[in-house]
């Protein structure tokens, strides 16, 4: 071989090496801070954990002590709210998309689930704050599970509507051609077929909203009191943290990273969650 | 179980249908069997339009939150009209709002931290998608960033704002500090790293899908030429995915441009137009967020929903624009 | 076909008939609607919200009613009493002449108790109490002094060494009552202060930086080297922040302590309580003090509102100016004079439902 060429080759190849080790490098510098993030929000909340941190209430101002009890229950009932409320629209909508591949009125619709997906969390409050705070004259925690419902619809429709379509033709006029009605024919052997991505469609999207607060400012309001009532306000994590960590107080600043930290735990296992749920009952065709 | 759609007759059952019993009988049975039919297609009918409505709840509730803005902005739009997006000042005192101010910290915010964060995601996202990409039980360790990136990118905004309250604005005041600027700490600067730092993780997933979209063929044609794995990247995968990563360039901004919490903790709100990053500022969101449960005067309450269609409508295009390109390019 | 036409229809508009909900207030139901009447719910200021964090859980404790109180800022006080998305307000700030017009009934500013806005700093390594004249902190306030060791600043406090930093100005970023009062007695020291900026809930403030609530001003300010601003008595002392002394209209540098607000609050107040006391005449007053007012609807009886609700109510600040008063001094708040308290009762006495006071009603 030409001696140029071999000295141009391994030129060649000294610099694919060395661009290998400038994107590793970039790679390992970028993650550097986002880890630390992780690491220092786990530092400082495992110092707030203890037992009377998830059962009691918050103190007065300036009072050490106290807990997020009211928080965490809110929490739950308004992403559970939340939750309830956005199943069977997203679900049904996924199932009428998936149903309808082609077609104008399926066209606009999946456009809608395109706008919504980007709707920023603040307008989603604008709005909930005009359509049920003002005419029912409270903020409640309904209105806030309203407000994170509609930003958890388009992450379940598009993850719900990716698998239902995978449900091959043949499976679906085996069925019709055995004399099962249609909507069982849907309920009783698509939707089980494509259980793993409904699912995790579902989780994901919980696992989306269980952190937005612009949403809950002018919907949930807060709560100093554990409430049960969802007419009423009603506190969460999300809140908490936000008002604590702009207060000067040290003893809120505490709370406020458990109060973090329990979030990123959440977040973590429903994602764990996903994961098993698409690993375990996958259907494959 | 299905039921059986056709009842057995032999032909002699048939022949005797002079018998009026069995005459009768049949008829009852097919009744029965046409109520049963009937009952599952009303059936079917009712669930067809169970999954219409669903649907249609989708479309009206896009169409309604669309006409809420546009109806809630219109007394502010009466009132100031088209001056209100060159309007530098901001006062609700005297009832003279001005988006300028906001449209510029939205806009240099978004753009500084996109700016910031493209070197840093698209070396995770040819890292994930070229070097070790996903399926090939190559690297544990590539699988673990994955997952940690995966992890990050879903990081509540409010957390990331109160780390950001914490460590990133100390950090910055005493760079503030050697360069002789007030060292307020928060400002557009602060707010840019912070969106930067948030960007990073979503840009990098979406890269990293659009870097894997690349056909082998492609990348495996050039190989066989002789070409080295950073001349593939450049010269065949980069090129390729170019309109890919540019959408994904976009929806990086639409993210940016529509994150509340992050910002409004860091970037001081302060409405006045920014003099330069180190000043404090506003967006556009950070502004509805911190004024508008206490806009008492219909006007003020009108101009901050205005300033939500504004970020509803640029948000949402550049979304769709993105989205649009990248369809086509998956294609 | 058909019955799904009119369904979408059906959604469509009522999707628009509330998107036009929003331009109207007076369909709104009270906040009493379907809520129990053991929880009073109430917003607004910032500037009392320790006080009154505290003296809601005493009574809590000694009477079971519950009151959850959001500290928004008067602004939002104001707002949400308006919109009756809340039992009471809250604000520092009396409502102006548009926002009882926009009330649409009449509103009662009960006077709770009187604070202090006190000027805060942070000097690393100066822990000496500061001195203020007027013309100092409004040339601050608009842009003209910059620097801690301006010579303006270093010759009412000869004996501190000031140091070379910027001054971080800081101010209110929400509807503040607090910033009502400051730029109310700055809008009295500052000609130029009141033709150019004037004096309001929310400002066009010439410099500095906003912080959420005094919970955000008193955090920013701790945390910045040469910071400044202005905050209510009880955050700067919570959080060991120095604060500074101020010249009143008789020439004394006064402290802002319990003793010099009631100074300057021990006036006879009108009969509806609507009064500014900033720049006080009285020689030991300070000078940047003011009340703040529980705002609440003459005529309980709208939307759906109780006449229980009603009188849990007016028994609450019955309480809150009577004998929650033994908890001012605690928390830094000057509690009502007599005066003070007697308007209040006037003011207490006057609250109707369905036209008949409520307080002859109720057991007190």
């Amino acid at each position: 071989m030409h001696l140029n060429s071999i000295k141009h080759l391994r030129r060649r190849q000294l610099i694919s090496a060395s661009i290998r080790g400038t994107v590793l490098f970039f790679t390992v510098l970028t993650l550097l801070p986002l880890v630390y993030i992780l690491i220092y929000i786990i530092k400082q909340g495992i110092g707030a954990i203890n037992w009377s941190f998830f059962t009691q209430l918050p103190r007065p101002v300036g009072e050490t002590g106290g807990g997020i009890a009211n928080a965490l229950v809110g929490s739950l009932i308004i992403v559970g709210l939340a939750t309830l409320l956005a199943i069977p629209i997203g679900i049904f909508s996924a199932l009428y998309l998936s149903e309808h591949p082609q077609g104008r009125l399926a066209g606009m619709i999946r456009f809608c689930v395109e706008v919504l997906t980007g709707i920023p969390s603040i307008v989603v409050g604008i709005v909930a704050y005009d359509w049920l705070v003002k005419p029912m004259g409270s903020f409640s925690a309904f209105s806030g599970s309203v407000a994170l419902s509609i930003m958890m619809l388009p992450i379940m429709i598009r993850s719900a509507e990716e698998t239902l379509k995978r449900f091959p033709t043949h499976l679906r006029e085996a069925s019709l051609a055995l004399g099962v009605p249609y909507y069982k024919t849907i309920l009783q052997v698509l939707l089980p077929c494509s259980l793993s991505g409904v699912l995790s469609g579902i989780i994901l999207s919980v696992a989306r909203i269980v952190g937005e607060t612009a949403p809950l400012l002018f919907t949930a309001f807060g709560n100093p009191y554990l409430s049960f009532h969802i007419f009423h306000p009603m506190h969460s994590l999300p809140l908490l943290i936000y008002n604590y960590a702009i207060s000067p107080y040290d003893s809120w600043h505490q709370l406020a990273w458990g109060a973090a930290l329990v979030l990123l735990c959440w977040i973590l296992l429903l994602n764990i969650l996903t994961r098993m749920i698409i690993r375990k009952w996958s259907v494959r065709y | 179980m299905p039921e059986p759609l056709l009842t057995h007759t032999s032909d002699k059952q048939l022949s005797s249908a002079s018998s009026s019993a069995e005459a009768s009988r049949s008829d009852s049975r097919s009744r029965r069997l046409a109520s049963r039919i009937s009952h599952a297609e009303r059936k079917d009918q009712l669930f067809r339009q169970a999954l219409l409505i669903a649907g249609l709840i989708v479309l009206c509730l896009v169409i309604a939150i669309f006409l809420t803005l546009i109806v809630g902005s219109i007394p502010s739009f009466r009132a100031t009209g088209i001056h209100f997006f060159w309007g530098k000042v901001w006062d609700p005192v005297t009832e003279v709002f001005g988006a300028l101010p906001f449209l510029a910290g939205t806009l240099l915010t978004s753009f500084l931290a996109l700016f910031i964060s493209l070197p840093f995601s698209l070396s995770i996202a040819i890292f994930l998608g070229e070097y070790f990409p996903p399926g090939k039980g190559k690297n544990y360790i590539a699988g673990v960033i994955r997952e940690a990136v995966e992890l990050i990118a879903g990081i509540p905004s409010v957390i990331y704002g109160f780390w950001g309250l914490f460590v990133l604005v100390p950090l910055v005041r005493q760079l503030e500090m050697k360069w002789n600027v007030l060292p307020y700490g928060v400002g557009i600067l602060t707010a840019s790293l912070i969106l930067a730092l948030m960007i990073i993780p979503y840009a990098a997933s979406l890269g990293r899908e659009i870097i894997n979209m690349v056909p082998a063929e492609l990348k495996e044609a050039a190989y066989s030429l002789g070409a080295t794995r950073w001349e593939v990247i450049r010269h065949v995968v980069l090129p390729y995915a170019r309109t890919g990563i540019f959408a994904g360039i976009l929806l990086s901004l639409g993210r940016a441009l529509g994150e509340t919490m992050a910002v409004t903790m860091v970037i001081g709100n302060t409405s006045v137009l920014p003099k330069n990053i180190f000043s404090p500022g506003n967006t556009l969101a950070s502004v509805i967020a911190n004024e508008f449960t206490e806009a008492a005067s219909k006007v003020y309450l009108s101009a901050l929903i205005e300033l939500g269609l504004v970020l509803f409508l640029v948000t949402t295009i550049i979304h769709l624009i993105g989205k649009r390109i990248i369809k086509q390019f998956s294609t | 076909m058909k019955k799904t036409n009119l369904i979408s229809l059906a959604i469509a508009s009522m999707a628009l008939l509330a998107s036009c909900g929003g331009g109207q207030q007076q369909q709104s139901q009270s906040a009493a609607s379907s809520q129990d009447n053991k929880t009073l719910l109430g917003a607004g200021s910032t500037f009392v919200y320790p006080f009154y964090s505290k003296v809601f859980n005493v009574y809590t404790q000694q009477t079971g009613i519950k009151v959850n109180y959001q500290s928004i800022g008067s602004g939002g006080g104001i707002l949400q009493l308006i919109n009756k998305t809340v039992d009471f307000g809250d604000s520092d700030a009396p409502l102006t002449d548009d926002q009882e017009k926009q009330a649409g009934a009449p509103v009662v500013h009960i006077p709770i108790c009187a604070g202090a806005v006190v000027l805060t700093y942070n000097l690393p390594g100066i822990q000496d109490t500061l001195m203020f004249t007027p013309d100092v902190l409004a040339n601050i306030y608009l842009g003209k002094i910059t620097r801690w060791n301006d010579p303006a600043i270093q010759a009412i406090n000869s004996k501190v060494k000031l140091p070379n930093l910027p001054i971080a100005v800081v101010h209110r970023s929400d509807g503040s009552g607090t910033t009502n009062i400051f730029t109310n007695y700055l809008s009295k020291i500052s000609p130029e202060w009141k033709s150019r900026v004037g004096a309001s809930t929310s400002v066009n403030w010439p410099v500095g930086l906003g912080g959420k609530g005094n919970e955000g001003v008193s955090g920013l300010i701790r945390q910045t080297p040469g910071g400044f601003g202005y905050v209510e008595l009880a955050y700067a002392i919570q959080n060991q922040m120095p604060v500074a002394k101020v010249r009143n209209v008789s020439g004394n540098f006064i402290a802002p302590t319990i003793a010099s607000t009631q100074a300057a609050s021990n006036i006879q107040l009108p009969a509806d309580a609507k009064v500014f006391v900033t720049n006080t005449s009285a020689p030991d007053g300070y000078p940047i003090s003011g009340f703040t007012w529980a705002i609440l609807y003459r005529e309980q009886h709208y939307g759906d509102r109780s006449l229980d609700r009603a009188k849990e109510l007016v028994k609450l600040f019955w309480w809150v100016t009577h004998n929650a008063q033994s908890y001012c001094a605690d928390l830094h708040y000057a509690p009502l004079s007599a005066a003070a308290q007697a308007t209040a009762e006037n003011l207490l006495k006057t609250i109707t439902f369905d036209g008949k006071p409520v307080l002859e009603t109720s057991a007190q």
